[in-house]
């Protein structure tokens, strides 16, 4: 009876913390005490039949994992936003000129660029990426070479531009010229891939707060990226997470940078509208 | 020189005296084991911090061996008694000889 008594204890003792870390919890995410995100908000209008709550996928995570976020310094992310920092003033290109002769400072040219992005771009007459456009840059602006989509430059980059608008809330436009591109998202979002036969809703619409495997499936929002993943230790993009899932449906994937990627981000970025920016995110 | 290595430490200002305050330091830095082989097959060379250190107005508060098995961007949290105002100084020591240092100060409010 003792042993029973003891194992019944035991198995509370570790079901109750599993439990607590699968659902998405109630905590508050206050960056350097500072800057209060908004990591829970009703769905945005296009997404309100689905889905009632959007959530960050910071609710998602353990505790341990949690406090790394809330501090700039315990963020492992930040390393890279220090590089990109130098990446920044660094001349590059035939041009003679870094991303400051342009932009001048950062922290002021770059606020709220991140919340509108991808977007459509009128001269190119297509949705651009954050990505599409510092590659232009390079390349037209500064007579540089493009940097690999999604590597590791891009990434860092793409970490100090959205670090600038943290806490502002995700706002893409989905109408407009930007519409088709849009609802071809919604249809690569909702269309089964792959051997195992899911899509992206399959796990991030029906099944969020539950397990696969050992892992807690989040919403999929897409406003904490660039991300730092503490299972390899650096900095991943949308697109690189995307083809990471896409890959676990056993599907061939599509490229970071391909048309499909980029409609598909358009697309999740909008069912993420109205979270804060949180990039560089923490998550496992 | 192990390319890419900056240390960054966070210090409280000020302090109390005799107070026990959190210090936290992190210093950018691959930890390449020596146990990972390159696309040919050649064992990458071993390349680590393999020692760091904190004094407090010259006077030791923590001197640590690092092993390969730490991972990259070695973390190193620890809490330290502050008896006056001073200088925390901070030492890493890469496997090829260079040393890194940064210091902080600390004053008593």
């Amino acid at each position: 009876m003792k042993f029973k008594a003891m194992t019944a204890i035991a198995a509370l003792v570790i079901s109750a913390p599993f439990m607590a870390s699968a659902e998405a919890d109630d905590d508050e995410l206050i960056v350097n005490d500072e800057i209060t995100m908004v990591t829970k908000t009703a769905a945005p209008a296009h997404l309100a039949d689905d889905v009632d709550e959007i959530i960050s996928g910071w609710h998602f995570r353990s505790d341990e994992t949690q406090i790394m976020q809330a501090d700039d310094f315990d963020n492992p992310g930040m390393i890279f936003v220090e590089q990109a920092m130098d990446d920044w003033n660094t001349v590059m290109g035939s041009k003679d000129k870094s991303c400051a002769s342009c932009h001048g400072d950062v922290e002021e040219s770059m606020v709220g660029v991140r919340t509108v992005y991808p977007k459509w771009n009128d001269a190119k007459e297509t949705v651009y990426t954050m990505e599409m456009q510092i590659n232009d840059c390079l390349t037209d602006g500064m007579g540089a070479e493009a940097w690999k989509k999604s590597g590791s430059k891009m990434a860092r980059m793409e970490a100090l531009i959205s670090v600038q608008s943290r806490g502002m809330p995700m706002n893409v436009a989905i109408d407009g010229p930007a519409e088709a591109t849009w609802e071809e998202g919604k249809e690569l979002y909702y269309t089964r891939t792959g051997q195992l036969d899911l899509s992206c809703a399959s796990c991030h619409e029906e099944n969020y707060g539950n397990r696969i495997r050992s892992d807690h499936l989040s919403q999929g929002q897409t406003n904490g990226f660039p991300v730092y993943r503490l299972k390899n230790a650096k900095l991943t993009t949308a697109h690189g997470r995307f083809k990471g899932c896409v890959r676990d449906t056993r599907a061939e994937t599509y490229n970071p940078g391909s048309p499909e990627f980029i409609a598909l981000e358009l697309y999740v970025a909008s069912r993420g509208n109205g979270l804060s920016v949180e990039a560089p995110s923490v998550r496992n | 020189m192990a390319s890419g290595v900056k240390p960054r430490v966070k210090v409280p200002k000020t302090a109390a005296a005799g107070e026990a305050i959190t210090i936290k330091t992190l210093i950018s830095h691959k930890m390449e084991s020596g146990q990972r082989k390159d696309k040919e097959g050649n064992v990458i060379p071993r390349s680590i911090i393999n020692r760091f250190t904190c004094e407090f107005n010259g006077e030791s508060v923590i001197d640590v061996t690092l092993e390969p098995a730490i991972s990259t961007n070695p973390y190193i949290e620890f809490d330290a008694t502050v008896p006056e105002a001073g200088e925390f100084k901070f030492t890493w020591y890469d496997d090829d000889g260079d040393v890194y240092d940064t210091a902080k100060k600390v004053a008593i409010g």
